[in-house]
């Protein structure tokens, strides 16, 4: 069990998620960020905080998002950790203004 | 290199221990003494959080980590405000951080809160924890209904412990005493009263969940206090109140029938009016708000969860409104004027808001506030080492870091034999004791 970054994540990277934990478990690479299910303590701090909604509980991902707990992992483990807040990629907040309408 | 600019963190909670990280990993030249007044760390995480989330309780390995930076000292078993002041403090070093978390809970203010039986959160959260200011305490099982008042997390937690039977908490690190006298418990109802709807309601829907899931005893709604079932919050009320409503729809579906012998209640737009009883409480009155008629529910335990506020420190500026001291992002304020060298972090600083996570933003932005003013605060003229010296020659020994491993291995030790994570020690004689014994 972990919490687990989606594909709505994809573009954004406010990493407003990243500042909240407590454990430092979050993941990033050029497109997104990840959480490290080894690590997480599954506080669920980051997912309100998400301006997409794009974190999820591993147990209740919504309908077609089920592969993303193992690309988490995956991904996880091959990416550096994310400690502080970085500036959002350019068109981040037109991705944020599309998935929320 | 110039010598190192020296801060005071007072509480050793998440938000003392993030903000000890957050300077010492600044780059910057610091050294942080942590004050704690247990001789034990981690604030509400040791004692707060409840002992059947043991995963919650893994962020203690952070803590360890924080412990091991260069320039970090625990002064444990040191209360400041009684065992040192803020003006000795200040004498010593360049900042001094005010992470002390919010300690003392908000009263109902209605007649009868003062009857034996009924209690606040915080006296019944600290007596499963073991927390040593509450371990004495003892709390009547022996009547069949008791209420919770409050709709936060804070009130399932009370609930959930009061409704789980002795086999789902007896691997947990509950402190011994309480799992005794639960084990003992004749309580078979527990109703989770608040004053708001649904929406209103600030549980998280991972805690409310939880109560669909528990061994031996089935959850439901009152159909009065809903009569037209459950509205779906509005858009702005958020995707966590919309997840509740989901969940209490499914508690009221489920409602009955389910051969558990406890049952739990989540009751809504219930305000209490006043607690009635011949020298201990035998009922509860409450009133739906906008309306005079009154229900009373029988019952012989009340725990109170209304919220929480800081214990103001002598010489700390207070903001009785908010309940935390005066600051503006972590800055103590005199009558809206900074006062040079005072923080705040954590719940002192934000209120009883949030996360464990959310204390490491908030010790990141109290950290900047600390290191942008540094050049501005005078060098101490008092001498940290010999003022640390001093006060662990009042108390008779030095509670480093090290002494705190030890106290925490025998507990570790201790909980092996019974197939707990740990057994917690409940007094600070015993702590004390163990730390000096092993030295
Ligand atoms: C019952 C309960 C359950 C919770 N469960 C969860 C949960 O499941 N998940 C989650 O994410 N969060 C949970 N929380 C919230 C979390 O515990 C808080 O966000 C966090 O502990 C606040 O950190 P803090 O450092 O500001 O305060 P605290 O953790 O309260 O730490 C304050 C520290 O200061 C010390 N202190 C106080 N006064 C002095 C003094 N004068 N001198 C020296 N030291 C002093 C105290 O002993 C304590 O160690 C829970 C809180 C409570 C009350
Ligand atoms: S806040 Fe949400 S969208 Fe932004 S980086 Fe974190 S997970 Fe991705
Ligand atoms: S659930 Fe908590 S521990 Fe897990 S990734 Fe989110 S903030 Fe970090």
């Amino acid at each position: 069990m972990a919490y687990v970054v989606t594909d709505a994540c994809h573009g954004c990277r406010y990493t407003e998620c990243v500042t909240v934990c407590p454990v430092e478990c979050f993941h990033l690479d050029e497109q997104m960020t990840y959480i490290d299910p080894e690590n997480c303590i599954d506080c669920g701090g980051c997912a309100p905080i998400c301006p997409v909604g794009a974190i999820h509980p591993s147990w209740q991902m919504p309908a077609g998002k089920g592969e993303w707990v193992e690309i988490n992992r995956l991904r996880a483990a091959e990416t550096p950790v994310i400690a502080a807040k970085i500036a959002p990629l350019p068109g981040a907040d037109a991705q944020a203004g599309r998935l929320a309408s | 290199m110039s010598a190192p600019h020296r801060i005071a963190v007072v509480g050793s909670g998440p938000a003392g221990f993030y903000a000890a990280e957050a300077l010492l990993r600044s780059g910057v030249p610091v050294s942080v003494d942590l004050f704690e007044r247990l001789p034990a760390p981690f604030g509400l995480v040791r004692f707060g959080v409840a002992p059947d989330h043991p995963k919650l309780k893994q962020v203690t390995a952070v803590f360890d980590r924080i412990a091991g930076l260069p320039g970090f000292r625990f002064v444990g078993g040191i209360e400041v405000g009684a065992d040192v002041s803020i003006p000795e403090l200040s004498v010593c070093y360049h900042a001094v951080i005010l992470a002390n978390g919010a300690s003392l809970d908000r009263r109902m203010g209605i007649p009868g809160e003062d009857l034996a039986g009924s209690h606040q959160a915080g006296a019944f959260i600290g007596w499963y924890n073991g927390h040593p200011d509450a371990a004495g305490l003892s709390f009547d099982l022996s009547a069949e209904r008791a209420v919770v008042i409050g709709h936060g997390n804070v009130a399932l937690d009370v609930a959930r412990i009061l409704l789980k039977t002795p086999d789902e908490l007896r691997h947990t690190d509950i402190a011994a005493h309480a799992l005794d006298a639960l084990a003992e418990s004749r309580i078979r109802e527990v109703q989770i009263v608040g004053r708001g709807g649904v929406a209103r309601a600030r549980f998280s829907p991972k805690e409310l969940g939880e109560f669909g899931a528990l061994a031996d005893c089935a959850t439901g709604l009152d159909p009065d206090d809903l009569p037209d079932g459950i509205p779906e919050p509005p858009i702005d009320a958020g995707a966590e109140a919309r997840a509740n409503a989901a969940i209490l729809r499914g508690f009221a579906e489920a409602q009955g029938g389910t051969g558990k012998r406890r049952r739990c209640l989540i009751r809504f737009g219930l305000e209490p009016v006043r607690l009635a009883g011949e020298g201990r409480v035998d009922s509860l009155h409450l009133r739906r708000p906008g309306s005079d008629a009154t229900l009373a529910l029988t019952c012989g335990l009340v725990v109170a969860s209304i919220g929480r506020r800081t214990a103001p420190v002598a010489g700390i500026p207070y903001d009785e409104r908010a309940g935390v001291h005066a600051n503006l992002g972590g800055r103590i304020q005199a009558d809206g004027v900074p006062v040079p060298g005072l923080y705040a972090c954590g719940w002192s600083k934000r209120g009883p808001h949030g996360t464990i996570g959310t204390n490491r933003a908030c010790g990141v932005e109290t950290a900047a506030a600390v290191l942008a003013d540094l050049a501005g605060l005078p060098a101490p003229i008092g001498n940290a080492d010999a003022l640390v010296a001093s006060l662990a020659k009042r108390i008779g020994q030095t509670i480093d870091y090290a002494a705190w491993r030890r106290i925490e291995a025998a507990e570790t030790a201790r909980g092996r034999a019974s197939g707990k994570p740990r057994e917690k020690f409940v007094t600070r004689a015993e702590m004390l004791a163990v730390a000096a014994a092993a030295a």
